[in-house]
This record gives C-alpha cells, structure tokens and sequence, in this order.
C-alpha cells in the first residue's frame, strides 16, 4: 500500500458556525458595545477633548493636577485604600492562621465571615458605625465615663478606612485561608525534617507559598475601596476621588471635564492593582495539593493558646457584626443621641417604610431580579459561544464582559448620562432617565461574576454529553435547551441570586442614574433617609430590610448550590 | 421461558436492519497535521467491525467522522446507499456509544434512554414500549428509575447501548467500550456485545487498541497507523499474511530480522546486520526495505545441527515460563530472536540459559515483509 501525498487535497469550505450562533454572537456583541465599550470609551474620550473646541488635549489632566483638592483626594483615596489593606489584613491574618494550623471549634463561624461582605454593603451600616464608634458614640461614651478618654475611630478619614476595612477583611480572609488550605502537606513535612520548625517555618515556607492568594484578597479590597463612593459620601467625606467626581457631575453638570478625568485616573488606579494581582499570581500556581487528603498539619491548642484564639476571634466577631448590631438597634430606636443605648423603642420605622417607602422595595426587587436575569442569559449564552463553538473573535466577547471589572459604579453612571442623556424618547424625556437604563447598568457591574459563574457550570460538563444528544437526534438548540441548561441550572442559579443580591444594594451607579423618587431603588431610599438626622430610623429601617433580603438570597444560593451537586455530582 | 426466549421478545420490537457501510477517500487535517490519510473501506451488512491501531492512529476520529462530529475535508461516506456526509450529527441514525457512555446526570435511567426517540416525536405509548424493550435486552428493566450515578460502571454501560439501540440505529458504533471496565468485567461483557450485535443483526463498528477484544469479537479488523489503514481482514488472515511489518508485530509477537536484500545477477540473497545468509525464493516477491519475519512458534530449537540450510547458531540469554508454552530469548549474529517451545509437563526441558542452541527457520513460514505506508 503506497500513498504519497505530495500536496494537500482540495479542502471543503467549512462554516465557523451556525447562523443562529453568529447572530447570538453580533447581537452580544452589540449589547456590550452600547452599554460598556461605549459609555466608557465616552468618559475617555471627553477626558481627553478640549471643551468647546473637540480637539485631543491633557490641559484636563494638567488641572487635575494642579488643582490642590484633586490632588488632595487622590491621595486620601489611596491613603485610605491602602490603611484599609492593612487593617484589613490586621483582622484576617491571625483567622486565617488560627483555622489553618489549628484544630478550632470556632472555625465554622470564622468561614461564615466570609459572606459578609455580600450580604450588607458598607454604606448601609456606616451611620449605625457613626453611633456606636463616633466621637459622641456609644464606646466613647463608655469610654470617657470611666476611663476618661476617647478614641477617634470615625474622626474623618479614619472613619471610612474602619467601616471599609471590618466590611471588605473577609475577601483577604477567604483567599488567604484557600491559598494555605492548598498547601501539600508534604511542604511543611519537608521543612520540618530539614530542621525548621514553629512561627521561623510558617514565615520562611508556608506564608511565602499563601502570598498570591493574599495579594489577590488585597488587591481586591484595594480597588473596591478605591472605588467606592456611597461610604465616604454618607460619613461625609467629600475629599476623595469617587465622591468628587460624583460631585462634580451632580453640580456642575455633565459638560464639565473634570468628572471625566476623575473618572479616568478611576479606570486606570481600578487596571492598575488587578495588573499588581495577575503580575503577583503568574507563574506561581502553587496549589500544591498532591494527594486527595493535602492541606497543612493542624495540632489541638493548649489551654492559653484556646483563651487567646477565642479572644480574638470574640474581638473581631464583635466588630464586624458591630454595624448589623447598630443598624437593628436604630432601626427601632425612637431617639439615639449622646447615650450609649436609645431612649426607647417602637417599630414606628418599619410601618412607615413598608408604607410610604414601599416603592423603594417594589423597585428594588423589580430592577436587582431583571439585572440577575440579564446577566445569566447574557453569562450563558457567552461561555457558550466560547467553550462550543470555534467562531472567530468569540473571546473578545469574554473579554469585553469581563472588562467591566475595572469599571467602577461612578463611571459608569457618567458614561450612561453622557452617552444616553441626548437620546430622547418618544415623549421627549431622555432615555439616561429611564429606570431601564438603570438596570442595564446594574447588569454590566454584576456580569463579570455571573459570566464566571456560567463559565465554570459550562466547563464542567462534559462534551460528549452534548455529542450523545446530538447522535441522537437532537439538534443544537434542542441540545443546549435539554442538556445543557439543566446541567448548567445550578451555576446559573447561583450566578443569578449573586447578581440579584449585589444588584440589590449597589449604590454608586445608582446615585448617578436615579432621577425621580418614583424610580428609585432601595440603596437610593436609604440614601436619602440618612442624609437627615429624621430620616435616620426609617433609613435603618430600610437598611435591616435590605440585609434580610440579601441573606435570604446567599442561603437559597448556597443551598441551590449544595443540592446541585449532591443530584448531579458524581455521574460527570 | 429462557432468558434469551424473553429477550429474543424484546429484541422484536426493536427494527434494526443490517446496512453497509462504504468509506471512499477520506482526509482530514486538524490545522496542518494529517490525521487521516485517504482511508476507504466497505463494511459488510452486519458485519462486526473493528479499527484497531495505537493511541493516536486516527482510529477515534474516523469513528467521530462516521457519526458526524468531524467533518472530512476530501471524501464521502455512505449508509445503506445513503450519502451522510454533508449531514449533521442528529439527522445520520448513527449510534454512538461513547467512552465515558456520557450518560444525563439529570435524567433518569428510563429518561436516558427515551430521549432519543422523544427527539424524533415518536408517541408516548411506543416510547414507553420500546425504552420497555431496550432495557429488557441489556437485562437493566429493574433499574429504570435510578439515576446514572447509582449504577455502576458495567450498569451505566449497558444504559448507554440501550439509549443507542432503541433509536434503531442504521449503525452501530463502538468507542472502546471496554475501557472503563475491570478485566474480568471485560470480558463478559465482551461476549454480550457479540451476543446482543448477533441478535439485533446491527452493522456494528467497534474501535480499539486492545488486538485481543479484537480478535474474540469481530468479524473483520481494519488495522490502523499513523492516520493510514494498514490491512483489513479476519483475524486469522491478519495473523497469518499481515501486510507489513506494522501488521505483523502489532498483532502478536513477531521477530524481525533486520538487514539488506542483496542482488548479484539472477541470484538473491538477505544479509542480515550480523551477517547471516539467507537464500531467497527465486519467484518471491519482495517489497521494498524487506525484512524477513516469523512468528516464535513456527521456528524450531534443537541442540545439534538440522539438516535445514535455513538454521543457525546462537546463544540461549533469556528463558521465560509462560504456562503452556516457554519463550526463549536467543542471540543470534547479534539479534535476539524469541521462539516458543510448547511445555510439556513432566518432560525435563533441554535448554538451558547460557546453552549454544540451533535455531531453524522453516522458509514456508517465514515472511518477507516492508514497512508499510505511513509509518
């Protein structure tokens, strides 16, 4: 048998895809660009245009620079993202060592933290913060009454850096405490039989193997805090960046540059430390984990080490539930001022919230549920245009999703208003106005998650399930509609209740795009109440209603998720 | 009733015929690489066959290409007369039983196996009675309502045939079947493959690397390469006349003597490496790079010198019991050649490790043999 082939024979034409995924894939395409790339390619764009003529300019950046309190806040910005790190860290690091390398009852607790930061966002407990830390708070009262001093927790910056770091200390928390759990054992077994021992190994072996988990938890809190602008604005901080853009939008007026270049230094702080976080993590996978067992030796403690481990865990489990505490006791305080506890209590907030203010609810329910739909139908249809098709450029889709990572609320808000505010409706209002409008943008900030959420659901069913439907006698649609979804339902389900929860609460976009009280979401609602000392108990009211919400939610999340892999676990 | 007499009920619901299956001139490239190298075969109606070759020999991804999940670049591919090449996976009737059997976590035995013909908008009732039969046939019809992940390997393999079966497929294709399972597992399961393909009388493809699963079950082997079909026969022919060396020492032991043909005039003669003789047949004929090959049976070992001008002296270096037969390694002009001897019990055996024995290679037995395309 003899075969030359001196050449390749003529080959048949083959289309990248169906036409149903082509369209699928011009019509995400098209959404993305209208609603991220856009808006935000506009901020860009009018940061560097000289206003009136059009023309590419930096006298913008040159004025931010010059102007003291720009400078100003860009710098408290960063002070108080980078103290927030760092106490942050302060509260994280003895957790995560006592649940690593002990065997600790209070371990359980300890991993819970970690939903805290999804189920109450740090504006809503920052004025609950303000009366129980504040200079005429509760501790300070105790404080000064019997020992005769105070501390300024809340005294300006300090006040944002406190509430930011007990809020987002569980995000270094859970990345640290992975990166440790996945160790090999074999590593500490290693340093031990070459003569290493106690804190000297833990320093020199095993925090060194943990350090890109804890650069990834860091950098994280570093860009949420950096970007965050509902907590300085309701502690009444305005020199820093994101309230000053904001600012400068909601008074001046959207032709004024400087929002737009805040925005940018935003955008490029915000590309900046996930640049730091993907540069600490290349090369160094070191998930370690060998044999199915792994993780490091953990040893039982001795009675002084228990006291001192219940301690601290007692301490900052006192913290961080600190402003859930305060929040509750002011939602049925009648009055709260100079007094460690209120002067009596009534429920008088909550009737006047679910009457009056149950627009804030309906709303919020209505818009976080719409943005959750959004961003799985959105998340599921992209990963599976790039996990099973072979269209061409379909990673740019991934990566325009997950662009908006690096985008914060305010910004966003800016591009909406610039970029839809011109557009009129049929009746002459501008489409930047419609409540739509808002729960698009809700949408994009969530989609990065729930895009990964689908992302992992997809990758985890195998291919040839789809093949087998396929062989027999199911087309591709009929495929992902009787295959592939209820495999995936779990993450997508997961992804949605992340997304309606966080959608639920976010403020930053929100403050940019709500313009009537009718319209209005609960974040908003809240917002508003606090801003007058009246509005106070009603505002608290709201705030304990949104945190029931958002838990209830991270329960049937997790419990979904827990289900879906006892049902469909093991056959994969 | 017998077991069989009520699957043989089964079986009648069930409307499978027996189709051929041609392949004429199929290439396929992944990017650069030339994963299939102008294969064609005719597969017979009902027949039993196997691609049987190395990991990475393209014998998966011709199996992918019959059930529409690569596409060919040149070539057509036929069922029964029926061209399917241009068509998709779900309109070809080819059944595709997978490696991994790629059973629905989120359905039900009985689901599973329904879901094909409720693709093809087949009635309630003649679901229900078929999936009944389909599961009577693979003896699974007590564990309808389980789920995939509470049956076991050899379990979720019989769901799988079923799912496929009971679509009435005009083909029948195997992905190593066997893989997943325990060795004695294997071959029982082996046999109820040939047994359920006997009955159903389905054109049946069964890929693998494993000579011997080949060899019990099917009817005809198409041996493959490097992207290329080396030879296609029973196993008997492959063993007995194999096409090139590939062939020859892929199906069973071989020895391969290594050297040169030498022509002087009319005379031929084969110089091996170390400088072994041996005459050539004047009207064999030879293909190109020959070497001459036998199996270990066929040669003879005996202590003095036969009479045979095709025998020669070595030394005895390795002497390996195998049960019914004892292999020996003998180092011979500097190659070892392996030849068996069958053991017979009680009989001391003459040869020892280290013994200068005769080895005589009868010229009937031995092949001339190249290698082959595409290796």
């Amino acid at each position: 048998m003899s075969l030359a082939f001196t050449q390749a024979p003529a080959r048949r034409w083959r289309m990248p895809g169906t036409t149903g995924q082509i369209a699928l894939a011009l019509g995400l395409a098209a959404f993305l660009l209208a609603f991220l790339l856009v808006p935000v390619g506009s901020v860009i764009y009018v940061a560097f245009t000289e206003k009136g003529t059009g023309g590419f300019t930096l006298i913008n950046f040159a004025d931010f620079f010059r102007t003291d309190l720009f400078m100003r806040s860009f710098w408290n910005s960063f002070y108080v993202s980078a103290m927030t790190v760092v106490l942050a860290s302060l509260f994280a690091l003895p957790l995560a060592y006592i649940t690593t390398r002990f065997e600790f009852r209070g371990a359980l607790i300890i991993q819970t933290l970690g939903f805290v930061p999804l189920i109450m966002p740090p504006f809503v407990g920052a004025v609950a913060m303000q009366l129980l830390f504040g200079r005429n708070g509760s501790v300070n009262l105790l404080l000064n009454e019997y020992l005769g001093f105070r501390i300024p927790f809340m005294e300006g910056l300090n006040g944002v850096i406190f509430v930011q770091a007990i809020h987002y200390f569980p995000f270094i928390l859970i990345n640290l405490s992975t990166a440790l759990r996945n160790i090999d054992r074999s590593m500490e077994e290693a340093a031990q039989n070459l003569g290493s021992s106690g804190m000297r190994m833990f320093r020199r072996i095993v925090l060194p193997l943990a350090m890109p988990g804890y650069v990834a938890g860091a950098s994280l809190v570093f860009v949420k805090v950096f970007d965050d602008l509902a907590t300085p604005l309701l502690l009444n901080v305005k020199d820093m960046l994101a309230p000053q853009a904001y600012l400068r939008v909601t008074s001046i007026g959207l032709t004024d540059p400087m929002g737009y270049v805040i925005a940018v230094v935003l955008i490029v702080v915000s590309v900046l430390a996930m640049w730091v976080s993907a540069l600490a993590l290349r090369g160094r996978d070191y998930a370690t984990t060998q044999r199915g067992g792994g993780g490091l030796a953990k040893r039982t403690m001795r009675p002084w080490e228990q006291v001192v481990a219940y301690g601290v865990v007692g301490l900052i489990l006192a913290l961080v539930l600190a402003p859930h505490l305060g929040l509750l006791l002011l939602s049925f305080a009648t009055i709260w001022s100079f007094s460690p506890l209120p002067d009596g209590f009534t429920l008088a907030h909550y009737s006047r919230v679910f009457g009056e203010s149950s627009v804030y609810i309906k709303n919020t329910l209505i818009y976080a549920s719409i943005a959750g739909l959004i961003d799985v139908v959105v998340g599921t249809a992209i990963a599976y245009l790039v996990l099973r098709t072979k269209l061409i450029a379909r990673h740019w889709l991934d990566w325009a999703a997950t662009a908006a990572l690096a985008v914060p609320g305010v910004v966003l808000g800016i591009g909406y208003l610039r970029t839809f505010y011109d557009i009129r409706m049929p009746d002459g209002t501008p489409l930047a106005t419609m409540w739509i409008v808002l729960v698009i943008a809700l949408a994009i900030r969530r989609l990065p998650y729930a895009l990964r959420a689908c992302y992992a659901a997809l990758q985890q069913i195998s291919v040839s399930l789809e093949e087998a439907a396929e062989n027999l006698g199911a087309t591709k649609p009929r495929t992902v509609r009787r295959i592939v979804v209820p495999l995936m339902m779990g993450g997508i389900l997961a992804g949605f209740v992340t997304s309606f929860a966080t959608a639920a609460v976010e403020l930053s976009a929100t403050l940019m795009l709500v313009q009537s009280n009718a319209d209005a979401p609960l974040a908003y609602g809240l917002y508003v109440f606090m801003q007058s000392a009246a509005g106070r108990g009603p505002g608290a009211a709201l705030g304990v209603i949104a945190v029931v919400l958002v838990a209830a939610c991270t329960l049937i999340s997790q419990y979904i998720i827990d289900r879906n892999q006892k049902t469909t676990g093991a056959a994969r | 009733m017998t077991a069989h007499a009520i699957q043989d009920t089964a079986v009648a619901v069930l409307h499978t015929a027996a189709l051929d299956l041609h392949i004429e001139g199929v290439n396929l490239f992944y990017g650069t690489n030339h994963v299939l190298k102008n294969v064609n075969l005719d597969i017979k109606p009902g027949e039993f066959f196997a691609f049987l070759g190395p990991s990475g020999c393209g014998k998966t991804t011709l199996l992918r290409l019959i059930a529409g999940f690569n596409t060919a670049d040149t070539g057509r591919v036929r069922v029964g007369g029926r061209d399917i090449t241009d068509l998709p996976p779900w309109k070809r009737d080819v059944g595709l039983v997978f490696q991994s059997y790629a059973l629905w976590p989120h359905m039900s035995v009985a689901r599973n196996v329904a879901f094909g013909l409720e693709e093809r908008g087949v009635k309630r009732a003649e679901i229900q009675r078929r999936v009944a039969a389909a599961l009577e046939i693979v003896g699974l019809s007590h564990l309808a309502e389980r789920r995939p992940s509470q049956l076991s390997g050899g379990q979720q393999q019989r769901v799988a045939l079923a799912r496929t079966v009971v679509i009435e497929p005009k083909v029948l294709l195997l992905d190593e079947p066997l893989s997943n399972l325990d060795a004695k597992m294997r071959v029982q399961v082996r046999r109820e493959l040939r047994d359920l393909q006997q009955r159903l009388g389905l054109t049946t493809i069964f890929v693998t690397h494993d000579q011997e699963e080949a060899n019990t079950v099917c009817d005809r082997i198409a041996v493959m390469n490097d992207g290329v079909v080396q030879q296609v026969g029973t196993p008997v022919e492959l063993y007995e006349r194999p096409a090139n060396l590939f062939v020859a020492t892929f199906l069973g032991t071989a020895n391969v003597l290594e050297g040169t043909v030498v022509t002087s005039g009319e005379d031929r003669h084969f110089e091996s490496l170390g400088g072994l003789r041996i005459a050539i047949a004047r009207d064999a004929v030879l293909p190109a790079e020959a070497r001459l090959v036998f199996r270990p049976q066929v040669a003879k070992l005996s202590k003095d010198k036969p009479v045979s001008a095709s025998a020669f002296e070595g030394e005895i270096m390795r002497r390996e019991f195998l049960g019914s037969i004892i292999r020996f390694g003998i180092l011979i002009a500097g190659q070892e050649i392996t030849v068996d001897e069958v053991f017979h019990p009680g009989v001391v055996e003459p040869h020892e490790i280290g013994n200068r024995v005769w080895v005589e290679i009868p010229a009937s037995s031995a092949l001339w043999l190249g290698p082959g395309s595409g290796a």
